[in-house]
């Protein structure tokens, strides 16, 4: 982990990955596109279930990237490495792209099942609050000009922000609502059928390679340019 | 094939979530690699200048 930490040894190694990660992204996607479509109608949703296999990968990647800004925050803030600044400053973006991704499939989702495309219940405003905890990072990073002083106040939101994430997760617990419980990571076993299950896992499956594709290639973009950086201040004439 | 575009009546909601979410994630990854190409050349730039 920490060897990897190197920024010389994290290109190479995430240099060889790379292709091998988003090939395999392209064919989870495709995969799971093909199932997706070849499903046939729920006899409850209709053919809105294949909304699903874009929400709640979206919504589920959303989660993930959260967890991993904040853990490469306290990483960050703890062991001061700058590797770890760089990883939750390039995850944000891409996890407000899949969080506003989940709010709109959720959206044109519960329209013609809900009969609103909002309702502001626990599971969809707490949702909404995280889309705007990214929004408020990536402002927050941009606003402070000293890299590593924007580094430590965006990790100070970042892991206060955390505590959002359990809200996200039990909001259907707690709280009345519109959203359904949950239904796949459940004791006693998913509860829709395998003929769903099985493109919503492959789905999933892509939108996180395609997440862990495009942060890889993010942090390798803001490594070169720290290192042109470095190299202007040093050989500036 | 008038069937597979109208998913059942609800076409209206299906198409477009899977129009945004192509557009959004094409986006993402054309605006990555973006990003990433320039990075490569600049600093390819300033490493020959130096």
């Amino acid at each position: 982990m920490f060897e990897l930490a190197n920024p010389k040894r994290f290109m190479q190694f995430s240099g060889a990955l790379l292709p091998w990660l988003a090939g395999a992204a392209a064919l989870a996607l495709l995969a799971g596109l093909v199932l997706g479509f070849r499903a046939p109608p729920d006899y409850q949703q209709g053919d809105t279930v294949r909304i699903m296999f874009l929400h709640v990968p979206a919504a589920w990647t959303a989660m993930m990237a959260y967890g991993l800004l904040a853990l490469a925050s306290i990483v960050g803030l703890v062991n001061r490495h700058p590797l770890a600044d760089v990883a939750a400053k390039t995850a944000a973006p891409l996890g407000a792209v899949f969080t506003a991704l989940g709010l709109v499939t959720g959206s044109l989702w519960g329209r013609p099942m809900w009969g609103a495309w909002w309702v502001w219940d626990g599971r969809l405003t707490s949702f909404l609050l995280l889309l705007f905890l990214y929004l408020g990072y990536i402002a927050l990073g941009q606003a402070i000009e000293d890299e590593s002083r924007a580094a430590r106040a965006c990790a100070i939101l970042a892991i206060v922000g955390a505590v959002n994430l359990p809200i996200i997760e039990f909001s259907v617990d707690w709280w009345t609502t519109l959203h359904q419980g949950e239904s796949i990571l459940r004791k006693g076993g998913p509860l829709i059928a395998a003929v769903f299950l099985w493109p919503l896992f492959l789905m999933a499956l892509g939108y996180t390679l395609l997440f862990f594709s495009l942060w890889l290639i993010r942090i390798r973009t803001e490594i070169l340019e720290r290192r042109a950086r470095s190299l202007m201040l040093s050989g500036a004439p | 094939m008038s069937e597979f575009l109208s998913q059942g009546g609800y076409g209206a909601y299906v198409w477009p979530a899977y129009a945004i979410s192509l557009a959004a994630l094409g986006a993402a990854v054309a605006l990555t690699l973006a990003a990433y190409r320039r990075a490569k050349r600049r600093l390819a730039r300033l490493e020959g200048k130096l």
